[in-house]
């Protein structure tokens, strides 16, 4: 198992590497430079001489990306050249927002796909299959960003006065504040600290934080706004969830060991999870891994939908104005978690199939 | 014997019966057999349907629409506005409106005959797009599959990191490299899901190449080149033939997404995509304007998915009854 573990993730590293080297070198190909789409009217050759010598702009290419690739070794991903910030705290503001609404539209995906896909494979070619299917279908079908703006427009317009009444944009109601655990149980850290780093980063799960202090006024809030972008998001992964569950259990229930289990005289719902649904997982598990990169793209057209300030946007934000460093910086991380998120579904394989581990 | 047990048993003679009408009729060549699956799935069917209505729309859009994409109807028509909500008169709206029956956008075009047109922009995109990825990605996976060795290496390990990146960042970063425009929109997407054929198209030759059929032809002394295109190639289709399928809908998917950033197509043309995007600001009192494009966009994306599970299921020999 160990050995497995550490072949799976020594592979995973030229992926890593040539990712990185490929964004640097796309983000280079893009016409016109930072310094011109920065300074814009006040972009003099002088100016633009003192702009470039202090980001580093002049050295050759291999040298600039050398220097790179030493920099992201050390978690050091440069300067932000449109917020003057570094990219690091981008990322501990940005992130979590990206991470929550991701796990929360996965979250929704699985509890409600894998369980529709299990009742239409129970009730193979009957109206519940039937029509699960043909919401899984539709469900492919719809563009992530019409589906947001239709569910903003409902919740937010239509049901205004109702109870289900939701908001359609931002993370949390103006006046409402998630105070960062740290501050509400007194800790301190070394001012700038990688450490305070972390603690701000942790806090900025605004949901967490908010429920971990129980700030549940605000907690409430923010699960208010995060629920219309995650069901947008999560309706795609949804539909391909079920579908593969069902394909998956109707597969295995066509198999001699479930006649076996019938034939000793198993109930039939012991039959599907005793017998049936383990065996059916491992497909299930790889397109729950597979939809991280959906999600991520997704995320950038939901946050745009209901204005969240994600990695998504800002990750947009930062290509089309040529922010080198924030490109950068934000697709590896999002690439390596990608990456991660894959070993950590082969890692499940070996848990969930046995035969994997032997080999 | 009951009445019920007699029923079933004259049902069971009948299906005998058919059955071994199946056994003695003609054989059936395999494209024959998958055309007659294809045709019993009721799903391929309607999505068949719905891509050829699709079609139709798209050739003969100037007989639909009432109107040019781009005709700006203001000034020549009384009583109308900006952003004016869909006017049918069997539907009540009073008979001195002029009828829009999907509304006017903000700039006083109607909004059916842009949805119309816009057809011709998504269907083209589809199929040039998947056009474009299907013949380079699977040249490049029947090289690599193929010769095998370092060359198999490079190329393998290139898709991989293209498919380390969520596709549509990497598109979006393309089309920043090319510049914003229908055109590159297509190469960029061309280019993000052309791994999937690459990798397809490679595993088929592998498992291809072993056959005795391709043995058969290299003991005869075929060229290489000649086992590839004529042996190797024909036989792997199928499976490429269903990715596609399914590709036409991705791809007019992501286009629409990227319209939606402002990445695809320009305005003045007519978009799904582009049409939502520029009036995602006022979906709360147009919402017309909203809904109709992506509903378009949804249907024609709808067809081609079930056309493709149908093709999947019709082709794929395993399920032969």
């Amino acid at each position: 198992m160990l050995g497995f573990i550490v072949r799976r993730t020594l592979l995973a590293i030229p992926v890593l590497l040539g990712i990185v080297v490929v964004v640097f070198l796309l983000i280079r190909a893009i016409p016109g430079d930072p310094c011109t789409s920065l300074l814009g009217e006040r972009a003099t050759e002088e100016a633009c001489e003192r702009f470039n010598e202090a980001k580093g702009l002049n050295e050759p290419v291999p040298v600039q990306l050398g220097i790179y690739m030493a920099d992201v070794v050390t978690f050091d991903l440069g300067d932000s050249v449109r917020f003057s910030r570094p990219v690091n705290q981008l990322l501990i503001e940005r992130l979590p927002l990206t991470i929550e609404l991701a796990l929360s539209a996965l979250l929704i995906a699985t509890l409600v796909g894998i369980p529709l896909g299990i009742a239409a494979a129970r009730r193979h070619n009957t109206f519940v299959d039937t029509a699960t299917m043909a919401f899984a279908n539709v469900g492919v079908s719809m563009p992530v960003f019409w589906l947001g703006l239709m569910l903003a427009y409902l919740f937010a317009l239509v049901l205004k006065d109702t109870p289900f009444a939701l908001p359609p944009s931002g993370r949390l109601s103006a006046g409402l504040f998630s105070e960062p655990y740290y501050e509400v149980w007194g800790w301190t850290f070394q001012e700038g600290s990688l450490w305070a780093k972390f603690h701000e980063f942790v806090a900025n799960h605004v949901i967490f934080n908010t429920f971990i202090t129980g700030q549940w006024d605000v907690w409430w809030d923010a699960i208010q706004h995060m629920i219309l972008p995650s069901v947008a998001l999560a309706t795609i992964p949804l539909a391909i969830i079920a579908r593969i569950t069902r394909s998956a259990l109707l597969e295995t229930m066509g198999k001699d060991y479930i006649r076996t289990a019938r034939a000793k005289g198993a109930a039939e719902a012991q039959v599907v999870r005793r017998h049936a649904l383990r065996n059916s997982l491992l497909p299930v598990v790889t397109i729950v891994g597979l939809q991280l990169g959906l999600l991520l793209g997704g995320a950038v057209l939901t946050e745009t939908v209901f204005n969240l300030a994600g990695v998504g946007r800002a990750l947009f934000d930062a290509i089309t104005g040529r922010d080198y460093a924030v490109v950068q910086g934000f697709t590896v991380v999002i690439a390596a978690g990608y990456v991660i998120v894959n070993l950590l579904v082969d890692l499940s394989y070996a848990y969930l199939d046995p035969r994997i581990r032997v080999e | 014997m009951t009445l019920e047990s007699r029923r079933e048993a004259v049902e069971q003679l009948a299906a005998e019966a058919a059955q071994f009408q199946r056994l003695t009729e003609k054989p059936l060549s395999q494209w024959r057999l998958a055309l007659r699956r294809f045709r019993e799935r009721k799903s391929g069917m309607i999505g068949l349907g719905i891509i050829v209505a699709l079609i139709l729309v798209a050739i003969f859009a100037p007989l639909i629409a009432p109107f040019g994409p781009n005709d700006v109807l203001v000034g020549e028509q009384e009583g109308i506005r900006p952003r004016d909500p869909p006017c049918v008169h069997i539907f009540g709206c009073a008979d001195d409106k002029p009828q829009h029956i999907l509304g006017l956008d903000a700039n006083v075009r109607d909004e059916f005959s842009r949805v119309i047109f816009a057809s011709r922009v998504s269907l083209t995109l589809g199929f040039f797009t998947v056009t474009i990825a299907l013949v380079v990605g699977s040249a490049l996976g029947a090289i690599a599959g193929f010769v095998g060795g370092w060359i198999d290496n490079i190329i393998m390990r290139i898709m991989d990191v293209v498919l380390g990146f969520p596709s549509l960042l990497l598109a979006i970063a393309i089309v920043a490299v090319l510049g914003p425009g229908l055109r590159n929109a297509l190469i960029a997407i061309a280019i993000v899901t052309l791994p999937g054929y690459a990798r397809v198209m490679r595993a088929q030759v592998l498992a291809v190449k072993e056959a005795d059929y391709v043995a058969a032809s290299v003991a005869l002394g075929a060229a290489p080149r000649q086992i590839l295109m004529r042996r190797i190639i024909p036989n792997a289709l199928t499976p490429l033939v269903v990715l596609a399928t399914l590709g036409v809908a991705t791809a007019i998917l992501e286009a629409a997404g990227l319209s939606f950033l402002g990445l695809g197509a320009q305005p003045p043309l007519a978009e799904w995509g582009s049409m939502l995007a520029n009036e995602r600001n006022t979906v709360f009192t147009a919402p017309h304007l909203v809904f109709f494009p992506g509903l378009a966009i949804m249907i024609t994306v709808l067809g081609f998915n079930l056309m493709g599970d149908g093709l999947r299921d019709a082709l794929d020999p395993t399920l032969n009854r």
